[in-house]
């Protein structure tokens, strides 16, 4: 369960985040979406303390990640994040990249890391490119990569930020097959996304965020049926034209 | 004119001449010793000079302003001061206020001095390599529950010398050359030992011709190797590594 309680954001004079307040039970697949600018990025980074809020509490299954030497890197360990620019280890090899931190972080033996991360590479439909380097695949492939990655650490927790974002066109549905694959399953997870047919076909919860603040809170079908906002309703007659 | 031009040629034929040849044959037993001391020297320098360029150089990257500005006192102080300074300082001053700095030997005093002189210069190109590394990339490896040092160690530092490598193979070679300053405070070093040959015999000619080969061959391979990474740095820059 993650928990955002009066959650403020800024960078110098901007306010980014403004009071949010967030529960997302376990096991529910939450859908930000938001103009850019909106602190979406910015909200679902405060979910791993990669950003730290200016004030309020971030917590994650009952752990109070913004308390005075909370044990973050710990919590980290279930929390895995995709990045929108993917952020392989462009040194190390594909299986490499799945193996690092199962080993470094979680002590996991190399036989058990390489076995669950090749499971986890055929899952992603790359398991013949395990011994291939990042800059050597496409960045449909990578971003495939980074979920096994993310997926080896066995995490409860999966958060995306705009994955599809940095990819081709042509790219994007093999990434968004993947995620969808995965929410099928029991994990929690949280996307940020501009992707609308995701967000109706694989959440459960759309939060829509604009200026900083939660506009619209409740079901896909709420969201784009019976938008209570005039801004969402704006936003949503652009993109989905 | 010509006469003048005549002139310099006898003078340089006798600056060259069998004799002087003969005097410095008569020293190469101490040239040679010279020159082990200079490697042991640079060796031992450079080793110094690593770790401190590293420490310093990850201190001078890391958020934490404390340490970047303890590593900026040590980076600003030793590049703008005279590495000979330093080392007589290190030599002959250091002793009076710290007596039992006298029983460390004359060559390690150097290896000292060149040491943290060096690991200034790279302690800059690390904190460099370390910059130029993307900020996903320390996001990704934290954002999988690695700690600061862990994501350094296995995923920034790493990246970072392949950009780092070619500035600190010139920095080896100025090391070695650098190493010259030890004549100043009598390690029996290559230069030391050519300059004293030379005031005994009146031969600079061979000596120092002798001693700058010497020098010349030990740095020119590192020389060469840098231009090589140097190459092949860009080569990888320009391939588009992710």
């Amino acid at each position: 369960m993650i928990e955002l309680i009066k959650v403020n954001k800024s960078f110098g004079s901007n306010h980014v985040l403004k009071d949010i307040d967030l529960t997302v039970p376990t096991g529910q697949k939450l859908v930000i979406i938001g103009p850019s600018g909106s602190g979406k990025s910015t909200m679902i980074r405060c979910m791993n303390m990669l950003e730290k809020p200016t004030s309020g509490r971030v917590v994650i299954d009952g752990a109070e990640l913004t308390a005075h030497k909370a044990p973050i890197a710990q919590v980290r360990q279930s929390v895995a994040m995709v990045f929108q620019q993917f952020n392989l280890y462009p040194h190390k090899t594909v299986l490499e990249n799945l193996t690092l931190a199962p080993i470094v972080v979680q002590g996991v033996s190399k036989e058990e890391a390489e076995d669950s991360g090749m499971a986890f590479l055929t899952r992603v439909g790359l398991r013949e490119k395990a011994g291939e380097y990042p800059a050597q695949l496409s960045g449909g492939q990578q971003q495939r990569v980074a979920i096994a990655r993310a997926l080896n650490m066995h995490p409860k927790i999966l958060l995306f930020d705009e994955p599809t974002s940095a990819l081709d066109p042509e790219m994007i549905q093999e990434v968004l097959d993947v995620i969808v694959g995965l929410a099928e399953e029991g994990i929690t997870m949280v996307v940020v996304t501009h992707e609308m047919g995701f967000a109706r076909e694989a959440a459960d919860r759309v939060v829509f965020i604009d200026e900083g603040r939660i506009l619209e809170d409740g079901t896909p079908q709420h969201f784009f049926e019976d938008a209570q906002h005039e801004r969402t309703k704006l936003f949503l007659s652009k993109i989905l034209r | 004119m010509f006469d003048g031009f005549i002139q310099w040629l006898g003078n340089l034929s006798l600056m060259f001449s069998s004799a002087k040849w003969a005097s410095l044959g008569d020293h190469l037993g101490l040239i040679f010793s010279g020159l082990g001391i200079t490697i042991v020297a640079s060796v031992l320098a450079l080793a110094l000079a690593l770790v401190l360029g590293i420490v310093f150089g990850v201190l001078s990257a890391s958020n934490w302003k404390p340490l970047r500005a303890v590593a900026r006192v040590y980076v600003e102080f030793f590049q703008n001061t005279p590495l000979m300074l330093q080392v007589v300082f290190l030599g002959f001053g250091l002793p009076i206020v710290w007596p039992q700095f006298n029983a460390v030997p004359v060559l390690m005093v150097g290896v000292i001095g060149v040491g943290i002189y060096h690991g200034a210069y790279i302690s800059e190109a690390v904190r460099a390599g370390i910059q130029s590394i993307s900020k996903g990339q320390l996001e990704a490896s934290l954002s999988q529950g690695m700690s600061y040092v862990q994501a350094m160690r296995h995923v920034v530092i790493p990246q970072a010398l392949t950009v780092v490598l070619p500035p600190l193979t010139n920095q080896a070679v100025n090391l070695i050359k650098n190493t010259s300053v030890l004549l100043y405070i009598g390690a029996f070093d290559l230069m030391y030992q050519a300059k004293s040959i030379q005031a005994a015999n009146y031969n600079p000619g061979p000596v120092y011709l002798v001693a700058m080969v010497l020098y010349f061959c030990l740095c020119y391979p590192l020389a060469f190797l840098a231009k090589r990474l140097e190459d092949r740095a860009e080569a990888a820059q320009g391939g588009g590594q992710a």
